[in-house]
């Protein structure tokens, strides 16, 4: 017994090593973004504290356009998917209509090749419609999500039909019942979808960085490609630092504050069927 | 009440079903399907910049790549890149998954430790880790140095620069699919554990011949994602190195980008893409063949 103990100690010590291993890019970040630049590199601070780091990429780049256009994006192609999701998932998951197999295919054909690698044909279209430079543009192709319809129709099938037919009795047509029985009943599928998608939104980069070509409609994550390839960023890795910080800081504290939430939500999004 | 006979009732069902499926189904039609079959058939023609309309030239395009070095140079780094992230990355998840599912007080702590980085962009991980790669000032190569090595210039050797992005990719990955090993393991029966554990096995062997085999099912679909997801990333490749030494880094998304939008050449981009839509069927094909015969315990 004293031996399996000491093995179960062990084991913690270990993990908690490796934990710290793990947390050194995002400590010497930090470190880095909140002292006074130095040319030696070193993990911990050896400089006096200071914001100006902060305070000059926050000057150097529109930071203030980014996070609204970002917000923006991340925003409103939740709110399309959420509609556009919710609807399918209940046809798809509730009724049994004629052809709804048809729609399974075109899911499945989302899950295997993902919207990232169709890059240039995509763009083909949205240039003839003329949405180039728009954050429409950006966010279009999301709007039909196959991972949401899954999410949402794998909770709203688990949900007991006797409700939804009480419902019926009751009066309800199809948008009633949807929004007063399905819904409340999916808030946590709902939540998880949330999650992921407003992560994804947020640290996507190869679409914005396409779509976009004036610096009103950048994103966050092509700002912070766009200056941490400046020749003034070069070796001057206090500011990356602290734009990487900048840029960071809302989806790292949300996941610090909800990391249950967060990994729950990975995993009911990942494991489709 | 109005009644309808069931030819009508199921009519109507039909209908509506169709429009609400109707929203995402349009926007999935066209930047989806249609978008395959767009870039199969550009891939069979000329199509430059400047262009009016794309030129239908047969096999042409996929003649050239297959003679052109470049090509399989990139094809090669794409597959090495996976097969030297996806490998250690479920590796180390695995690992993580089952220290994490013990139960202690530190298990939170670690659990946030290695789940952190999957939810930071990739753009961000790469601006930093790009300066921990710096040749000489850079932390990786002082930590060479003290230790009595010489410095390594990571980034801007050959043999190096890819093993370079796959650490850092595998530290930001493992986490994610430790969530899923983790949830796997947990939904495999104490029953069948403390059973074994009268019997008299140890730690080492419930695991060996208890969890690994019933985690078969969480191998197979951990590896399709943890492929699909080493495809479809190029992030980092665009920050640290933009494909050099001497496209010694150039991945296939990045080539099809550079061919799309900083060449123009829309037939040899489109080509690309098709067998990148290849190469993603592929990696799609044993989940779809298991799906009948699930390899199911409980």
């Amino acid at each position: 017994m004293q031996r399996k103990k000491m093995i179960g100690a062990g084991i913690t010590l270990f993990a908690v090593v490796l934990g710290i291993l793990w947390l050194i890019p995002l400590i010497w970040m930090i470190g880095t973004a909140f002292s006074v630049p130095s040319f030696h590199m070193t993990l911990f601070p050896t400089t006096a504290f200071t914001l100006d780091n902060l305070k000059y990429v926050w000057n150097a780049i529109p930071f203030g356009t980014y996070y609204l256009n970002t917000l923006t994006l991340v925003v409103c192609t939740f709110a399309v998917q959420f509609v556009t999701s919710t609807l399918a998932a209940y046809a798809l998951g509730v009724m049994d209509f004629k052809g709804s197999s048809l729609v399974f295919a075109v899911i499945f054909m989302q899950i295997i090749i993902p919207n990232d690698v169709l890059i240039t044909p995509n763009f083909m279209t949205l240039s003839e419609m003329k949405l180039i430079d728009t954050k429409v543009g950006m966010m279009l192709p999301f709007y039909g999500s196959a991972m949401a319809i899954f999410l949402l129709r794998q909770h709203f099938k688990s949900i007991p039909k006797a409700l939804a037919e009480a419902a019926k009795i009751d009066g309800a047509n199809t948008w009633q019942t949807i929004w007063r029985v399905y819904m409340p009943c999916a808030k946590p599928a709902y939540l998880s979808f949330a999650v992921i998608s407003v992560s994804y939104h947020w640290n996507n980069y190869l679409w914005p960085l396409i779509v976009t070509n004036s610096p009103q409609n950048r994103t966050l994550t092509v700002g912070l490609a766009i200056f941490a390839k400046s020749k003034e960023a070069n070796m001057q890795w206090a500011n990356v630092c602290a734009a990487a910080f900048i840029i960071i800081v809302p989806l790292l504290l949300a996941f610090f504050v909800a990391q249950k939430q967060f990994m729950s939500s990975f995993v009911s999004a990942g494991i489709k069927e | 009440m109005k009644t309808y006979t069931k030819k009508q009732r199921e009519r109507r069902n039909t209908l509506i079903g169709w429009l609400l499926v109707a929203p995402a189904l349009i926007f999935m039609l066209i930047f989806t399907v249609y978008p395959i079959f767009r870039s199969v058939y550009l891939s069979l023609t000329k199509y430059r910049l400047g262009m009016q309309t794309p030129e239908f030239i047969g096999l042409e395009n996929y003649i050239n790549l297959a003679g052109s070095s470049l090509f399989w140079k990139v094809m090669g780094n794409t597959l090495y890149f996976a097969l030297i992230t996806i490998i250690p990355s479920m590796v180390v998840g695995l690992f993580l998954a089952t220290i994490v599912n013990r139960k202690s007080r530190m298990t939170g702590f670690v659990r946030t430790a290695y789940f952190y980085p999957v939810v930071m962009p990739m753009i961000a991980i790469a601006s930093i880790w790009m300066f921990i790669y710096m040749a000489k000032n850079g932390l990786f190569d002082q930590m060479l140095v003290r230790m009595g090595f010489e410095p390594m210039n990571v980034l801007s050797s050959k043999s190096t620069v890819l093993p370079a992005m796959a650490f850092m990719y595998v530290w930001k990955e493992a986490g994610y699919l430790m969530v899923f090993f983790l949830s796997g393991i947990q939904s495999i029966s104490t029953e069948v554990n403390e059973a074994a554990r009268i019997d008299g096995a140890n730690s080492w062997t419930i695991f060996r011949k208890i969890t690994l085999p019933l985690l078969a099912p969480t191998f197979l679909f951990v590896s399709t994602i943890a492929l699909t997801n080493s495809f479809k990333l190029v992030d980092h490749v665009v920050i640290m190195t933009e494909g050099a030494p001497n496209n010694a880094s150039t991945l296939l998304l990045y080539y099809i980008y550079q061919q799309g939008f900083t060449n123009f050449n829309y037939g040899v981009s489109s080509a690309l893409t098709t067998i990148m839509l290849v190469l993603l069927m592929i990696v799609a094909l044993p989940r779809f063949l298991s799906q009948d015969k699930k390899i199911h315990y409980n």
